[in-house]
């Protein structure tokens, strides 16, 4: 059996999900290759193959993948992985993006969000809101799978040798382009991949209030989220947003401030190893998920926090 | 130019979803069905841009059961014009909904196709952009804003580093995100209107589409239960357990 994983990059860099991805794949079993597509994305290519286990690297290096528009990765992903039983991609939102029109243009199912592998055609996904989890079987010959990131421990990052080799086929579908992206600059480490994070909810009023996070976030090396109705209210950009509609988030330590705990908003991060909740409301929904509950005043508590770090 | 938006009938999203005891199925008896929040944001852009004098007519299509014309008249109440019902029985995979919306866009030849990012049951994130596949259409999924430019689009997406924008071809997909609008409420008026407004029902054989499975749920069980935890007395306390019992912080 052989998986295609489709590499998660900056052209410079993997992504830490692209070795999440990596994990799933050697849950499946079989001899695992990855693909990086991009434009200028050498560097990239040599980092995939620097991961252990690696059979060899695609490197597929052309002006039309730049980007990662999805009209044109998803016939260059489709092409390649005529030579291959899995395809398997993280569940960020470029694989969200991309990895369907793949299953498509193969006439294939698309797994979404696996957390588990049973068996090389059956895995568990979470449904509605990760209030259910479905076991579900493929009768597909080639499967097309994304992976939560979150459920799979990333395979270590060096200590391979595999070799790249360069695709050369363009895929240029002449449907899309790409004007402009707007990424923000942060210190902070990636949300999905921090092992603290600290959230703050529509309880934190206004946007300038989340600099009482910052503190905090500073002395635990933490990377800071938020609840859609902090997003929705314009205190914080889009990318903060944690739950079933944003990002899914498993940290050692959580820590919600001023969110009340709806279920999509513990759809995202009910699997972190500690939980904490710090909220004026005693009978918040959050306290029933959270490890440690302080029922505070975030004006007083948060100051406090930072002081006793 | 004309505008298909794809609706969905699922559990409303207060409903909180529980497995059935012997592991069989979720339970969905008597439990509130609502459209898709995603599918009413929408049609909500969709009849934004009609009464923008963008779009000049809004056709809604939902597959499903025949009770999901429910959903199909709720959107004909937000000011959709007319309704088309695919009817199949069960629960249709992704791909399967895909081919058969291809084969509507292929009778209604619209240029722009307003779908959800993802159903809240399913949460399968696929239906849009199998159909841009299909279809051979460019697609600006999880938008955030979308301006209509000539012949072309112009597609903000919210993306996990913060937003992208894009510029697609017409005809093309856009699959919507939460900070796209906010839907307004049907008024009583409108939704008396939406009765009479026309809905026709349609079949896989008549849009040409072979209905097959991919996929088959082996069973379904509750996520592992969180153990309740403690309340602490203070911020002192809190720190204490972080660091003594939890051993998350140093
Ligand atoms: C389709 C759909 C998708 C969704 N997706 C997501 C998602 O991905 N992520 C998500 O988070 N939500 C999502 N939601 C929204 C979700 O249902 C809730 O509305 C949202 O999570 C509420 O955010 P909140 O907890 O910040 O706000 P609220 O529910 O308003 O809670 C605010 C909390 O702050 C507390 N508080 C206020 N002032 C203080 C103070 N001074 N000190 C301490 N505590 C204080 C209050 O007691 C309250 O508990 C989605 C909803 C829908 C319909
Ligand atoms: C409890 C449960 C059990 C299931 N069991 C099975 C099973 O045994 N076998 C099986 O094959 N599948 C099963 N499914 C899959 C289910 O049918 C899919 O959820 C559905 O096909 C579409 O996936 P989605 O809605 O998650 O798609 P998404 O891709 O998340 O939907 C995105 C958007 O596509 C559009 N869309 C999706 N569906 C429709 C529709 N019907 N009509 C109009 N527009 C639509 C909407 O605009 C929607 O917002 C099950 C689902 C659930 C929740």
């Amino acid at each position: 059996m052989t998986t295609l994983v489709i590499a998660e990059h900056d052209n410079t860099s993997l992504k830490p999900a692209t070795l999440n991805a990596v994990a799933a794949a050697q849950a499946i079993g079989g001899d695992i290759d990855i693909l990086v597509a991009g434009a200028d994305c050498g560097a990239a290519a040599e980092a995939a193959a620097a991961v252990p286990g690696i059979g060899k690297v695609l490197a597929a290096d052309n002006a039309a993948y730049a980007n990662q528009l999805a009209e044109n990765v998803s016939l260059l992903i489709a092409d390649v992985a005529s030579a291959y039983d899995n395809v398997v991609a993280p569940a960020t939102t470029s694989g969200k993006n991309i990895m369907p029109r793949v299953a498509a243009l193969m006439d294939v199912a698309q797994i979404s969000d696996i957390i588990s592998v049973d068996s090389p055609d059956t895995f568990k996904r979470p449904i509605y809101a990760g209030n259910v989890i479905a076991t579900v079987q493929s009768s597909d010959a080639k499967k097309v799978i994304t992976v939560r990131t979150t459920a799979f421990d990333a395979v270590a990052e060096t200590g391979g040798t595999a070799a790249v080799e360069a695709v050369d086929a363009v895929h240029d579908a002449g449907l899309s382009s790409f004007i402009s992206e707007e990424v923000a600059e942060s210190d902070r480490p990636e949300l999905t991949a921090a092992s603290v994070v600290i959230s703050g909810g529509r309880g934190m009023q206004n946007g300038d209030n989340f600099q009482l996070l910052e503190g905090i976030a500073d002395k635990l090396g933490a990377a800071i989220g938020a609840s859609r109705a902090a997003v929705d209210a314009g205190f914080v950009p889009n990318d903060y947003q944690v739950g079933q509609t944003g990002k899914i988030v498993a940290p050692d330590l959580y820590v919600a401030v001023g969110i009340s705990g709806a279920i999509q908003h513990l759809a995202g991060m009910k699997d972190s190893k500690v939980i904490v909740a710090i909220n004026k409301d005693e009978d918040a929904p959050i306290f029933q998920v959270a490890d440690y509950g302080l029922v505070a005043d975030l004006f007083t508590a948060l100051p406090e926090l930072e002081a006793a770090l | 130019m004309k505008a298909l938006v794809a609706v969905k009938r699922v559990v409303d999203y207060n409903v909180k979803v529980r497995a059935k005891a012997d592991g069989s199925d979720v339970e969905l008896n008597n439990v509130k069905m609502a459209i898709n929040p995603f599918c009413e944001i929408a049609v909500e852009e969709a009849v934004r841009l009609k009464e923008a004098g963008t779009v000049s007519e809004v056709v809604v299509v939902s597959v499903g059961e025949k009770s999901c014309q429910e959903q199909i008249r709720t959107a004909l109440a937000l000011g959709a014009d007319r309704g088309i019902h695919v009817e199949v029985e069960g629960r249709p995979e992704p791909l399967e909904v895909a081919k058969l919306l291809k084969g509507v866009v292929d009778k209604e030849q619209p240029q722009l196709v307003i779908l959800g990012k993802q159903s809240i049951d399913g949460d399968n994130n696929q239906t849009g952009q199998m159909l841009g596949a299909l279809a051979g259409m460019g697609q600006g999924t999880f938008a955030s804003e979308i301006k209509v430019d000539g012949d072309s689009l112009q597609v903000t997406r919210e993306v996990d580093g913060g937003l992208q924008t894009l510029k697609l071809n017409l005809p093309a997909i856009v699959t919507t995100d939460l900070r796209l609008n906010e839907p307004r409420y049907a008024s009583l008026p409108n939704i008396m209107k939406a009765k009479k407004k026309p809905l026709d029902v349609t079949s896989p054989a008549d849009l040409g589409v072979e209905m097959s499975s991919h996929i088959t749920q082996l069973g379904v069980a509750p996520p592992p239960e969180r153990s309740a935890g403690i309340k602490v007395e203070d911020v002192a306390q809190l720190v204490d357990k972080l660091k003594n019992e939890a051993k998350v912080i140093s």
